[in-house]
């Protein structure tokens, strides 16, 4: 295997893993935040949910390109 | 499903899934379908994807027909499944322009409705098999087809820029001039003294210029990346089904798994582009107190 595509497969398993890692604490802390807001105040968990959601979906989209992309590189681009 | 003089390996495979039928000028000045991505790329800018065109304007056509459909059939009296469906995704819609629109605009209700729904639908062909509609497709002697069109960044970029000059124009039109500029040129540093406040002008000029040019890209870049993702990932797994029986068979399985997840994704990618426009669109709308 030539330097250059080892490089490539460095670079998908970064992208992978750092997107992970930032998204995971991220959604951790999100997940928390809820779950206190929702022993408080049950009676709002319904809207919180609602906003849950909303915000997963913009944490979550990191990570999932980054995923893509990373596919895209390691089997298309490297393999 | 190679095209002849491809060889059939798994990266030619994944990169003829992700190459658009794309129409342009060729160098030589004849005007054609490409073939293979090194084509596609030499005809330049003016080139357009016609899967994309064609499935994104007939799944339009295709929600448009069907919703004015149950609109014109639309009764008072007890209403059937098709009418429940629509009041239902209207009603669903109407509640989050409520929330979270304060502002006072006919056009923001009709325009989150229209991008959620054709947004969900271009997205939900990507359930449909990977291989399916290509397979169909060079049965009848089209080279390439790329089904999903929220897969094509040119369609999410189309959508985002859009609201953007929506949202450009609505800004103007609130604010005024002045109120446009204001808001672009006195915050985020502030000062009592004139002569500081005029240092401060650039830099908040940058800072507000930045933010308000980064709300199309990563609007339209969420989009595409999710489903650009989740179609990377569906084409892999395809890939399993080539490994041997046992393999093939843990492949349908996945297939089947990542397709309920991608389910979520989906409505939550449609969902959200629908509600970032209503927000973008009512930050454009807010005339704030004092300047």
């Amino acid at each position: 295997m030539s330097e250059a595509n080892a490089l490539l497969f460095i670079a998908g398993a970064l992208m992978m893993g750092l997107g992970a890692l930032g998204a995971a604490v991220g959604i951790g802390i999100l997940g928390g935040r809820f779950l206190e807001g929702a022993a408080r105040q049950p009676e709002l968990i319904p809207m919180l949910r609602t906003q849950f959601f909303i915000v997963m979906g913009l944490v979550d989209a990191v990570p999932m390109i980054a995923v893509g992309i990373a596919f895209y590189v390691l089997f298309a681009v490297a393999g | 499903m190679a095209v002849e003089g491809e060889a059939l390996t798994a990266s030619g495979y994944i990169r003829h899934h992700l190459q658009n039928l794309t129409f342009g000028q060729h160098p030589d000045g004849s005007w054609g379908i490409a073939h293979g991505a090194e084509e596609a790329s030499e005809m330049g800018f003016l080139a357009l994807h016609l899967d994309t065109l064609f499935f994104s304007i007939g799944l339009a056509v295709l929600f448009l027909w069907f919703f004015h459909k149950v609109g014109k059939q639309a009764s008072a009296g007890v209403p059937g499944a098709a009418q429940n469906f629509v009041e239902w995704i209207i009603d669903f819609i109407n509640e989050n322009v409520r929330g979270s629109f304060s502002g006072k605009n006919d056009l923001v209700a009709p325009l989150a409705a229209t991008l959620f729904i054709w947004i969900l639908l271009q997205n939900l062909m990507d359930l449909v098999p990977v291989d399916l509609i290509p397979w169909i497709a060079t049965a009848i002697g089209i080279p390439y087809m790329k089904v999903v069109p929220t897969t094509d960044p040119n369609a999410t970029f189309g959508m985002a820029i859009g609201v953007f000059i929506l949202v450009l124009y609505y800004s103007f039109k609130m604010k005024g001039a002045k109120g446009f500029a204001a808001e672009l040129t006195l915050h985020p540093f502030e000062s009592k003294n004139p002569f500081v406040m005029v240092l401060f002008v650039p830099i908040n000029l940058l800072l507000e210029g930045v933010n308000l040019l980064a709300k199309p890209v990563s609007h339209s870049l969420r989009l595409f990346g999710n489903l650009y993702a989740g179609e990377m990932i569906f084409i892999l797994i395809a890939l399993m089904y080539s490994g041997g029986i046992f393999i093939g068979a843990f492949g349908v399985v996945l297939q089947w798994a990542w397709a309920v997840f991608h389910v979520l994704i989906v409505l939550l990618q449609a969902f959200i582009f629908m509600v970032l426009t209503i927000v973008y669109l009512d930050m454009a709308h807010q005339v704030p107190d004092d300047h």
